[in-house]
């Protein structure tokens, strides 16, 4: 095993444990994005190209749009807006004052 | 020429009387039965009162999360214990893999019989140069049709779950949803529309030649077609459903998922029916390398891809407007 593929292990690592950590939903679907972009390159490694192009085009593009359709369907991305929206007018009565 | 039976002779059939039953405007056991308008169900204020209440005393009392001792002990010990199984549950998998055999060696138990058969004559009996394929679309290829048609089986149920009644849609309320949602769109994105115009040929150009070389080279039929269903979601994103439902409808997608699974059905029955027992199939396998060459590979190959394609697209559209 290379030191490139325990570097790409590594961050796998990382991206897995970091999905459950982030606080925003969005965050989390594009660390998953990027998990299953390493993972692609990881299959390339491990000589089976097979797998790493249903990978990259399951994994990083379908899947991810997918689930960002459902954030938009539950209004997810929606709420988090309005609450930057509700932030910034706050701020601006503050600055006003 | 059938004729309308008058209404005394018809009520002495037995579809008069099956209908009737069916109806449940006369039950044999029971005689007539009586149809009464259900009452409107209502909530009473005092339960209404009641529930408030007790919300209320559970929000002071119970999850009252800086005095309650017993809910503060058990955040800590139910985060350690999380902790715990965790770290626990992955030292098990990780002893129980150091015990696998090391990646390519040749006493593992995969290297058997089986795949040397596969490597050694897998050129010679599929005329596929990547073997890959040649063991999914030939030895295999009853199991990928079992995929293809679980992937069908999911889209269904998908059109169940999210398609929305047009019916309703008449009536006002339901109108506007959809509606809302085509405003959401992107539609003028310009920086988007520049990319997707430069992009989208390409995606789709190289998902075909994913799906037509998928006997030659790396891919096939599954991640061609997934490849054209990120270009055409895509093209979806950036010109609005207007423009796809030209090209795309309903209809396109029963018709391409109905023709693509009998033609593979219908194909494997006949490579079953001829090859399965090494027996002349008159399919001409061709030179291996060229296109046209493997037989009935490639032809599974397109039937797959046209499948998984529009699955991709469908589902897109499924989750964000419930509707063609």
């Amino acid at each position: 095993m290379t030191i490139f593929q325990l570097m790409l292990m590594g961050f796998l690592i990382v991206c897995a444990v970091s999905v459950s950590f982030s606080k925003n939903l969005l965050n989390s679907i594009l660390i998953y994005m990027s998990y299953s972009l390493v993972m692609s390159i990881l299959w390339v490694c491990l000589e089976s190209p097979d797998l790493a192009i249903t990978e990259a085009a399951v994994g990083a593009g379908v899947t991810s749009i997918l689930f960002f359709a459902t954030l938009k369907k539950i209004h997810a991305i929606q709420i988090e807006k309005e609450v930057k929206d509700k932030e910034e007018a706050e701020r601006e009565e503050q600055s006003h004052e | 020429m059938s004729k309308l039976k008058p209404q005394k002779e018809y009520e002495k059939t037995k579809a008069f009387h099956f209908f009737r039953w069916l109806s449940g405007s006369k039950d044999p056991y029971l005689g007539e039965v009586e149809m009464k308008p259900q009452k409107e169900w209502k909530v009473e204020e005092s339960t209404i009162q009641e529930r408030m209440r007790e919300k209320q005393m559970l929000r002071d009392k119970v999850y009252d999360v800086e005095h309650n001792d017993k809910l503060i002990f058990f955040h800590k010990v139910y985060a350690i214990a999380a902790i715990f199984f965790c770290i626990a549950l992955a030292g098990l998998l990780l002893y129980t893999v150091s015990y696998l055999p090391e990646t390519g060696a040749a006493d593992r138990p995969v290297n058997n019989e089986v795949p040397a058969r596969y490597i050694e004559n897998g050129l010679q009996e599929t005329g596929a140069v990547n073997i890959v394929t040649g063991m999914i679309l030939d030895y295999r290829a009853f199991d990928t049709f079992g995929e293809s048609n679980v992937l069908f089986v999911a889209t269904v149920t998908v059109l169940i779950l999210l398609h929305t009644n047009k019916k309703k849609s008449k009536d006002g309320k339901a109108d506007e949803e959809p509606e809302n949602d085509r405003i959401y769109e992107p539609k003028n994105d310009a920086i988007l529309q520049a990319g997707a115009k430069v992009l989208v040929p390409i995606i789709i150009l190289f998902g075909i030649y994913v799906i037509l070389n998928g006997h030659l080279s790396p891919g096939g039929g599954f991640s061609g077609g997934a490849i054209i269903g990120a270009g055409l979601i895509l093209y979806l994103n950036a010109f609005g459903f207007k423009k796809t439902e030209k090209l795309f409808t309903e209809k396109t997608y029963k018709v391409i998922s109905f023709a693509a699974l009998t033609t593979y059905c219908l194909a494997k029955s006949y490579s079953f029916y001829t090859g399965a027992n090494h027996m002349e199939s008159h399919i001409p396998l061709g030179i291996p390398g060229h296109i046209l060459s493997s037989g009935l590979i490639l032809v599974l190959n397109i039937c797959v891809g046209m499948v998984v394609a529009c699955t991709m697209y469908t589902f897109y559209v499924m989750f964000r407007k419930g509707d063609f």
